[in-house]
C-alpha cells in the first residue's frame, strides 16, 4: 500500500492535527517506512491463526454494577477554561 | 412506475445499570449538569475503562432473546471523531467482533407475521449532551450521559413500509423491556431509532441509495418520516434526479425531512481495537446464568397461550405484544371460569381502547384485573348482556364502582323470565303492525327490525336469545 502527500494531509485533518508541507513530507516518509515494515510481515504466512487485538493473550476483567463516583464537579470544574451553570462551555458547534 | 421501499433500522438501547459502561459514575436521569461526570466520562489524561459486567449481562439476553449467536469473544474498538460532547476524541464501541449476532424477530403487521433479521448487536458507550441555548456564542456541554452504556441493534434492510418499521420498533421497545433491559423511556431518550431508507423499482434486487433519518424518538414521527422520505425519494427520480447519499433530521412541525450538512470525511471514523480494553469472554456457563433467570420470552409465552388458553394466533400475538397487557390478561383468566376468549376479547377491545384514548398504561388501569373478572362473570352467568356489559365497563372505567354494585345500582339485570319478556314481544308486536307485515310477506329483515324493538322497549335488558325465540313463536 503506497500512500501519497493528499493522504498525508487527510489523515492529519481528520485527526485535527497542523501540519506544513515540509513536515507533511517527512511524515509522509516516516509513514510510508512503517508500512513497508509492515508490507514484509505481511509475506509470513498467518493461515489459521487467529488474529489478536491485544499484545496481552488475557481477558477482559469486569466490575460489578455498583456506584463508587462522588460529585466531583466543582473540582474538575476549577481547571475549566469557561464554565456556566455546571455546564463546561465550548464553542458553539451547530450545524 | 411501481416502486419499493427498503427500510433498516439502528436503534441506540440505552441499558438499565446502575453505574456507566466503563466507570462507578450514576447513570440515573435528571441529575445537575455534570454532577455525574468522574475522571473517565470527562476523560482526564491516564485514566482507564473498566467493563460493567451488567452491561454485559443485558447484551447476552438480548441475544438469548433473538436466537442470536453471542460471541465468545468480541472486542472494543475506538470510533474516532471529534465533537466536545465526547472528549475523549473517540466513542468506545464494538465494530469487527461484536457481543451479540445474527438473530432475529418476528413481528405482527395487520394479520400477517413477518420476521425481521438482525445483523447484529453491540455494546457502546453514549456520548455527553450539547445546549445550544444562549451562553454568550457558546455551546454548554453535560457530561453526565457521557459513558451510559448503549446497545446499538442493527437491523437488515427487510422492512418493505413504514408500517413494518414501525411494528419493529414498536415489537423491539416492548422485547427489551421485557427482559428487564432498558426501561423504554423515549422522552428521557433511553430508545432511539435512526432509520435507513431508500427505494428501488419494484422487482429490482439491487438497493437504492440510502439516506438515514437520525434520532426518531416517538413512533409517530417514524412513520410520519418515513412516509415523507419515501415519497421525496420517489419524486426526486421520477423527475429525473438522484439520490445522494445523506443524513436527514425530521422536523415534526412541517412534517418533513430535511438534510443535514454533509461531511465528506463524516464516515471515516478509522476504527482500531481499544488498546485499553482486552477482548471480552463470554463463557457457555454465563450464558447458562443469564438464560436461567431470563423471564419467559413474548414468542414463548405467544405458544404457550393459543394451547393453554384455545386464543388464535392473531389473538395470542397481540395479547403478548407487551408483557403488561400479558400479565393483566392471565390475572383476569385465572379468576374468570368462562372462556379465556371472551377475556381475551374484552382485554384487546374495551381494556386497549379506554386506555388507549387516555394515553394510560395497563398497570394504571381504572379497573384492575379482577373488577374485570367480575364483571364478566355476569356476563358469563347471564346476569348482563355483552352489550349492557359495555356501559358497567364504562361505568366502572369512571370510578362508579364495582361491577355488581352498579348492575343492581342501575337495574340492569338481564330479564331472562320469561313471563316478563312474553309482554314485551306482544307490545311490540301491537305497536309495529307494519314490520309485522313485511315479515310476514317475507322480508326477513323485518324480523331483526323487530328483535331491535323489543331490547329497546326492555332498555337492553331483555335476554336477546329468549326474545329471538318468543319471538319466531309469536310470529310462526
Amino acid at each position: 500500500m503506497s500512500l501519497n502527500l493528499s493522504d498525508v494531509k487527510r489523515i492529519a485533518h481528520l485527526a485535527r492535527v497542523q501540519i506544513d508541507d515540509a513536515d507533511a513530507e517527512i511524515a509522509l516518509r516516516q509513514l510510508s517506512g512503517i508500512l513497508g515494515l509492515i508490507e514484509e510481515m505481511q509475506s509470513v504466512n498467518t493461515d489459521g491463526i487467529a488474529p489478536m487485538s491485544h499484545s496481552q493473550d488475557v481477558t477482559q476483567r469486569l466490575r460489578d454494577d455498583v456506584v463508587t463516583e462522588t460529585d466531583q464537579r466543582a473540582l474538575f470544574q476549577s481547571v475549566a477554561p469557561a464554565v456556566e451553570g455546571g455546564l463546561y462551555l465550548v464553542p458553539k458547534v451547530i450545524e | 412506475m411501481q416502486w419499493e421501499v427498503v427500510i433498516g433500522l439502528e436503534t441506540h438501547v440505552q441499558l438499565q445499570t446502575h453505574s456507566k459502561i466503563f466507570s462507578g459514575a450514576s447513570t440515573a436521569f435528571g441529575a445537575a449538569p455534570n454532577t455525574q461526570a468522574c475522571v473517565v466520562s470527562i476523560a482526564l489524561p491516564g485514566v482507564l475503562p473498566v467493563l460493567n459486567r451488567e452491561a454485559v449481562r443485558c447484551a447476552i439476553k438480548f441475544g438469548l432473546a433473538i436466537d442470536a449467536e453471542i460471541a465468545p469473544r468480541s472486542v472494543f474498538a475506538r470510533k474516532n471523531y471529534f465533537y466536545p460532547d465526547l472528549p475523549k476524541g473517540y466513542q468506545i464501541s464494538q465494530y469487527e467482533l461484536p457481543v451479540v449476532g445474527k438473530g432475529r424477530l418476528a413481528i405482527q403487521v395487520g394479520d400477517q407475521e413477518k420476521i425481521i433479521n438482525i445483523t447484529r448487536a453491540h455494546l457502546e458507550e453514549d456520548a455527553g449532551k450539547s445546549v445550544h441555548e444562549d451562553f454568550h456564542g457558546m455551546s454548554g456541554i453535560d457530561l453526565n450521559r457521557a459513558g451510559t452504556p448503549l446497545l446499538e441493534i442493527v437491523s437488515e434492510p427487510d422492512m418493505r413500509s413504514a408500517a413494518e418499521a414501525v411494528a419493529y420498533a414498536k415489537k423491539l421497545h416492548e422485547l427489551v423491556q421485557w427482559i428487564g433491559i432498558c426501561d423504554g423511556n423515549m422522552q428521557e431518550g433511553s430508545f432511539r431509532c435512526d432509520v435507513n431508507v431508500s427505494v428501488r423499482r419494484a422487482g429490482s434486487d439491487k438497493l437504492g441509495t440510502r439516506r438515514e433519518i437520525k434520532n426518531l424518538n416517538s413512533f409517530r414521527f417514524m412513520q410520519q418520516a418515513i412516509e415523507y422520505e419515501t415519497r421525496w425519494q420517489i419524486e426526486t427520480l421520477e423527475d429525473g434526479g438522484e439520490i445522494h447519499q445523506a443524513t436527514v433530521l425530521f422536523d415534526p412541525d412541517s412534517g418533513e425531512t430535511r438534510a443535514m450538512r454533509s461531511k465528506e470525511e463524516a464516515n471515516d471514523y478509522r476504527y482500531f481495537p481499544d488498546p485499553d480494553l482486552l477482548p471480552l469472554a463470554i463463557s457457555a456457563d454465563d450464558i447458562a446464568e443469564v438464560k436461567a433467570a431470563l423471564p419467559e420470552l413474548p414468542e414463548v409465552m405467544k405458544a404457550r397461550f393459543e394451547r393453554e388458553y384455545g386464543l388464535s394466533a392473531y389473538d395470542a400475538a397481540t395479547i403478548t405484544a407487551s408483557r403488561a397487557m400479558a400479565d393483566y390478561f392471565v390475572a383476569t383468566a385465572a379468576k374468570f371460569s368462562g372462556e379465556a376468549k371472551l377475556v381475551a376479547n374484552w382485554v384487546m377491545g374495551s381494556v386497549a381502547a379506554k386506555l388507549n384514548e387516555e394515553g394510560r398504561a395497563i398497570a394504571d388501569s381504572p379497573v384492575t384485573s379482577a373488577q374485570l373478572a367480575a364483571l364478566l362473570t355476569r356476563i358469563h352467568d347471564g346476569t348482563i348482556s355483552g352489550k349492557i356489559a359495555k356501559d358497567v365497563f364504562a361505568a366502572m372505567w369512571a370510578g362508579e364502582g364495582e361491577a355488581d354494585a352498579i348492575i343492581d345500582r342501575q337495574g340492569l339485570r338481564q330479564v331472562s323470565d320469561a313471563g316478563a319478556i312474553e309482554k314485551i314481544v306482544d307490545e311490540v308486536l301491537a305497536a309495529n303492525a307494519v314490520m309485522v307485515a313485511e315479515y310476514k310477506s317475507g322480508k326477513e329483515k323485518a324480523f331483526n327490525g323487530l328483535v331491535g324493538q323489543c331490547m329497546k322497549a326492555s332498555k337492553g335488558k331483555a335476554n336477546p336469545a329468549q326474545v329471538n325465540e318468543i319471538l319466531r313463536k309469536k310470529l310462526g
